[in-house]
């Protein structure tokens, strides 16, 4: 069910600007990939390419491949809306719609994709706050509304909403940096327990997250402001956090960088 | 480490850090209150001065004035700027409230003398200068339809054009058409009302009808709503629309969803805010509508009356009961805006649970 992503000579721009070059990646199912490197390196642009987010933000181009088990995202007849249904994303800020209750901030993206039948929302319902770990706190104020709960709910209301319409890849643009560290806790728990059924991508600031919760990390950086990111390494976490081949590697993850 | 200790007790205060300060006392206000006020009154009364008005605002001055003196003296500068700056915004909020109020006590004052039933229920037809009587059912069904109309074309209209400056619009296109929105904004009423005289009734050769009102209304309500829920749109995070797309939600479905949803009540307050304003037009009403003595239901043909136009006309009457009829006309119309401006909040409340 789960799902590999290639990522071949991917180029990322803002209108004229490019703002990551030449990443060549091959993610692993059912891992946790992550995303390191300073800020502004292109590790949530590259994140946002990966389910065609990226174009939402008007001027913004790619250019190369991104295979999902084979088949490229940006092929011709491609439509961004089906790619989304197929890889799920959760954001830095915990998102829920203010307008809706607890129970239709879950099924959000199965109702507004057509699905009515009340047995089948009520069930997924169910399945996807008990996937998120939110069931237990939420289960007896569903009709209560999202915005209501503390931060680290809602980022797992808005995981249990991302999950909720069965994707096959779930992206996490550094889905813990507003959170406290017991939320961040939950939320790592939580990936551990969703990578057996789905292959998972986070961009993290954080090193210890990283080598806490992933099984392989992805370094990005860049050789100064204005210039495109670069993907420098990539390799098995336990490598690249205990002997990484690159020296800009080891200089980022013992803190001398820059 | 230090090790925490506390202060010792009874240990003298010599504030070397000069945390404290002098502080007016509580009594210094109240007596710089009833001395401006004192003064101003003497002033009124010594000198040709002939207005209430210029009393209030001659003790609000003084106040002001004294306050900060006296702040600036015991207190020091930025205490004193402190006080001077909340005088004035104090004062500025209390003077405009002084117009509202004294409208709304004039109309409800003036305008009780005719509330009654026959007024509700009885039109202008073969009421004569001299008689008392008469109403303005007429014109309250005829601004009723005039502005129901005007909305139901104009609300949806300008809130499709907002969408589209929002969630589509980009480059040479949106920026013509909020030019245009700008322009049309700042349009005087009596314009829009010769224009659809010009061009609907002479042009096309339409008769004067309720219809042709509300066509000039709508020339003036469009630019209101585009802007107001533009502003409303434009304040909704793009985090939402980009957590709907996340899910694999269409971008028309999350528009109708998710981001009109939350942007609402601003909407609807915006668009109340719009209907209040051509609801009290009687500019462009003149030219199209012609105004009716008779009651007419049918807004599509023959002339209508509407509530701003029966007063224009009452009050140019020279008889004290037409007087009336205009004031007790205002103080419905104000009552009928208000109403609607009520009854859409309610509903904006219970769409947004």
């Amino acid at each position: 069910m789960a799902t590999r992503i290639d990522i071949q000579g991917l180029n990322v721009f803002y209108g004229k600007f490019k703002a990551v070059a030449g990443v060549n990646l091959a993610i692993e199912p059912k891992n946790v990939t992550a995303f390191i490197g300073p800020s502004g390196c292109g590790k949530s642009t590259v994140l946002r390419t990966l389910n065609r987010m990226h174009e939402v933000i008007p001027g913004a181009s790619v250019e190369g491949k991104v295979l999902l088990d084979g088949e490229d995202l940006y092929g011709a007849g491609v439509d961004p809306v089906n790619v989304r249904r197929q890889v799920g994303m959760v954001f830095q800020r915990p998102n829920p719609f203010p307008t809706m209750s607890i129970y239709e901030n879950v099924v959000a993206g199965l109702k507004l994709n057509g699905t009515r039948k009340k047995s089948l929302l009520d069930t997924r319902v169910e399945e996807s706050l008990r996937g998120a770990n939110l069931w237990e706190e939420v289960k007896d104020r569903l009709g209560r509304p999202g915005a209501g709960l503390s931060g680290g709910q809602q980022q797992r209301l808005c995981i249990a909403r991302a999950i909720a319409v069965e994707p096959q890849v779930l992206l996490m643009d550094e889905p813990c940096s507003a959170l406290d560290p017991i939320s961040t806790l939950a939320i790592e728990d939580l990936i551990a327990k969703l990578k057996s059924s789905y292959t998972i991508v986070i961009v993290t600031h954080n090193m210890q997250q990283a080598s806490r919760v992933s099984d392989a990390t992805a370094f990005f950086s860049l050789e100064a402001t204005g210039q495109p990111g670069k993907l420098i390494e990539y390799d098995k976490t336990t490598k690249i956090f205990t002997s990484p081949t690159e020296k800009r590697t080891e200089d980022y993850i013992s803190g001398r960088f820059g | 480490m230090s090790t925490l200790t506390a202060a010792p007790e009874g240990a003298p205060v010599t504030d070397k850090l000069r945390l404290h300060g002098n502080k007016l006392p509580a009594f210094a206000l109240p007596v710089i209150a009833v001395v401006s006020v004192g003064v101003s009154l003497l002033l009124y009364f010594a000198t040709p001065m002939d207005s209430e008005i210029q009393i209030l605002l001659l003790s609000l001055l003084l106040f002001a004035a004294g306050q900060t003196i006296a702040s600036s003296l015991i207190e020091g500068g930025r205490r004193a700027r402190d006080r001077f700056a909340t005088t004035l915004l104090i004062g500025a909020f209390l003077l405009a409230m002084v117009p509202l109020v004294a409208v709304l006590v004039t109309v409800i004052s003036k305008g009780a003398a005719r509330f009654d039933y026959d007024f509700f229920t009885h039109s202008m037809r073969g009421v004569s200068a001299r008689d008392h009587g008469g109403g303005a059912y007429a014109a309250i069904i005829g601004t009723l339809e005039q502005i129901a109309l005007a909305s139901l074309i104009a609300v949806p209209f300008g809130v499709l054009v907002s969408i589209y400056l929002v969630e589509y619009g980009r480059g040479r296109i949106s920026r013509t058409i909020s030019f245009f929105v700008d322009v049309l904004t700042g349009l005087p009423s009596i314009i829009a009302g010769l224009f659809i005289y010009a061009f609907y009734l002479i042009v096309l050769g339409a008769p004067q009808t309720g219809f042709a009102g509300s066509l000039a209304l709508i020339i003036l309500m469009i630019p209101t709503v585009v802007r107001s829920s533009e502003e409303m749109l434009k304040l909704v995070p793009n985090e939402l629309r980009e957590a709907s797309f996340a899910l694999g939600v269409e971008r028309w479905r999350t528009i109708l969803k998710v981001v009109i949803p939350t942007a609402l009540p601003g909407i609807v307050t915006g668009v109340m805010l719009a209907i209040a304003r051509v609801a009290g037009e009687t500019a462009p009403l003149l030219l199209t509508i012609f105004g009716n003595d008779s009651i007419n239901n049918d807004p599509f043909s023959g002339h209508q009356s509407a509530l701003p136009l029966y007063i224009f006309t009452e009050a140019q009457k020279p008889q004290s009961w037409a007087v009336d009829r205009a004031w007790s006309a205002a103080l419905t119309l104000i009552i009928i805006v208000m109403l609607l401006n009520l009854i859409a909040r309610f509903i904006a409340r219970r769409t947004k649970v």
